[in-house]
């Protein structure tokens, strides 16, 4: 098929096709989808002032 | 070079320049982008995803694998796919992002360090990133600077040293910051330039089926050192059970494709977005980006034995003289246009230099945050940022000096280093980290003394494995040889002709370390977890966000 004639590779050829198409899906499905879980606010500041001062070290 | 590609060149660095002062004002770092940068689109964000991800190694490194193995390399892209990018967003992506909230949690070894309540964990996982994350990113320079001395007929080490160069001033003046206009731009030539590679590949070829086809009835033109090795044409498996079989499928397949879960530099990435909903969103741009660039890559570099055959009456390996990474270069610059190279090339560097600044950032801060800071209690004399800086140094110059020695030694032996010294990255992350990890993120069973267990054996065994049993790495490590007086534990000499070692089908000294080191990481983690003392259930409560 295609031209190829190993069918492992041609299953190949088809899965990369098949799995974009699979994320593409999802994405028009999920595109607004949060989690389910929210952490505060607070927690999410926290973490990103620390982070901040990781990156100034560098 | 003519005086319009100058000017696209001056152009292109103008924008970038322009774009990475922009992102560096507004959205200088993740944690910006976190707290207030609300208005950045998640279609940049996911293309400075796939900018971070794919490098030159996937492009000229795996490409050019796919010159020497054929187009089985799609399996490859299917991984990508599949677990890189959906199961990686959907499955480990949440859990990462909220389970390093709630530890304050900035790298990876600290997360799991924090998890399991161990700085030794913190500390070793730092060791194992830091001692091996250079050959990786050796990789990625080894693909820029064959490129570059491709394009501009330089001698390897000059493009090499001119490369290493930039890339250490482009560290040091800030570009170690995750800038994501700038990678979304990058992104964006890459999908553009791959899309017009597969086109005018597949229309230069006479059409899909004509293009395969030709490759398919080169199968006798494998050159026989090929396959003897079980090689039996580019639009074709290897056979099964023969040392090319193993090579694609246990290391370069399964190492990269399995490996990428436990990527310390990915799973960072996680915790750095503002919701679940970037998460989600990632997922389809992040798969059509790896599938235009990988899969492209892939069929093209085993689709160039067609153009050689036909302009040179040679297949790809044998016209770029046993030089693998050598192959994608050089089909571009004799099958495409002149703007097309040049074009490509900026990419490559640009993709190459975001990829690297990532991996120097995970080096500095594995090191100083990670292993000074946090494992040795030194945080408060300044040590940690000492060593940051210090190892973001030494990575660059081991980095440096391994794609050196790498290349005088392989790099005209017809072996793929760029997507080996990947793969082995890869495969030792994911049997030394991803049953810990996989622990981490869902089990409430999964003990310190377990976690501690299965990524020592997962990473001691994975180096046991490549020092003296597989043939590859052992042959060239030399260690084995010095000590046993053969290149592999697992071939002996019976009437001076060399036996390997085998049960059925598996010839040990081909098999990857991945396909044993992982599944013993998983029993060890397992087995120990089972008889040592359990994590308190408040610390698991805080972990795993179950409020008792």
């Amino acid at each position: 098929m295609l031209g190829i004639e190993d069918p492992w590779v041609v299953l190949g050829y088809f899965l990369c096709i098949i799995c974009t198409l699979i994320c593409l899906v999802w994405g028009a499905f999920k595109w607004n989808v949060d989690d389910t879980v929210q952490e505060p606010e607070e927690e999410i500041s926290h973490w990103a002032e620390e982070e901040n001062r990781v990156e100034a070290e560098l | 070079m003519s005086i319009w590609m100058m000017i696209i060149v001056v152009a292109y660095l103008c924008v970038i320049g322009y774009l990475g002062f922009r992102g560096f004002k507004t959205t200088k770092s993740a944690t910006d982008y976190m707290l207030g940068g609300r208005s950045v689109h998640p279609y940049v964000m996911a293309m400075s995803y796939g900018a971070t991800f794919i490098s030159t190694s996937a492009i000229v490194g795996f490409g050019g694998a796919a010159g020497v193995f054929g187009m089985g390399l799609l399996w490859l892209t299917v991984m990508n796919i599949f677990i890189g990018i959906f199961i990686a967003f959907w499955v480990f992506g949440g859990r990462t992002r909220r389970m390093g909230l709630r530890l304050d949690a900035h790298t990876f070894p600290e997360l799991l360090g924090r998890r399991f309540q161990s700085r030794f964990i913190q500390g070793a996982v730092a060791i194992i990133i830091f001692l091996f994350i250079p050959l990786y990113a050796s990789a990625v320079l080894i693909g820029a600077a064959k490129y570059i001395s491709s394009q501009f007929s330089v001698d390897y080490n000059v493009a090499l040293f001119v490369f290493s160069v930039i890339i250490a001033l482009y560290v040091v003046m800030g570009g170690i910051k995750g800038v994501m206009y700038t990678d979304a731009l990058q992104g964006t030539i890459m999908l553009f330039g791959m899309t017009a590679l597969l086109i005018m590949t597949y229309v230069k070829m006479g059409g899909v089926t004509a293009a395969h086809q030709s490759l398919t009835d080169m199968a006798a033109l494998v050159p026989e050192k090929l396959q003897a090795g079980g090689h039996q044409g580019w639009t074709s498996m290897p056979k099964f059970g023969a040392p090319s079989w193993w090579v694609l499928v246990s290391t370069i397949i399964m190492g990269v494709g399995i490996g990428v879960l436990a990527q310390p530099q990915l799973a960072v990435r996680y915790m750095t977005v503002k919701s679940g909903k970037e998460l989600n969103r990632a997922i389809p741009i992040g798969g059509v980006f790896i599938m235009m660039v990988t899969g492209v890559a892939y069929v093209v570099g085993a689709l160039s034995n067609v153009h050689f055959q036909q302009t040179l009456g040679k297949v790809s390996i044998v016209a770029a003289k046993g030089d693998v990474e050598a192959i994608i270069p050089m089909y571009l610059q004799s099958a495409m246009p002149e703007w097309f190279s040049i074009l490509f090339m900026l990419t490559l560097i640009s993709a190459a230099m975001s990829t690297l600044s990532s991996q120097f950032h995970v080096m500095g801060t594995s090191l100083g945050r990670d292993l000074v800071e946090e494992s040795m209690g030194r945080k408060n004399n300044g040590g940690g940022v000492l060593a940051t800086r210090g190892a973001v140094f030494v990575g660059i110059l081991i980095s440096v000096y391994l794609s050196y020695i790498i290349e005088l030694k392989f790099g005209k032996t017809g072996t793929s280093i760029v997507a080996r010294g990947t793969a082995i990255f890869f495969g030792l992350c994911a049997c030394a980290f991803l049953p810990m990890y996989v622990g981490a993120l869902w089990s409430r069973s999964i003990t310190k003394a377990g976690a501690i267990a299965g990524m020592l054996s997962g990473s001691v065994f994975s180096l046991f494995w490549m020092v003296f049993i597989q043939e590859k790495a052992s042959s060239a490590l030399l260690l084995c040889n010095r000590l046993f007086g053969t290149r592999s534990l697992a071939i002996h000499l019976v009437d001076g002709k060399e036996v390997f070692s085998s049960m059925g089908p598996i010839v040990w000294a081909y098999v990857d370390p991945l396909m044993i080191g992982l599944p013993l990481s998983v029993l060890m983690t397992v087995a120990v977890s089972c008889f040592s003392k359990k994590t308190a259930e408040d610390h698991l409560d805080r972990c795993m966000g179950t409020k008792s």
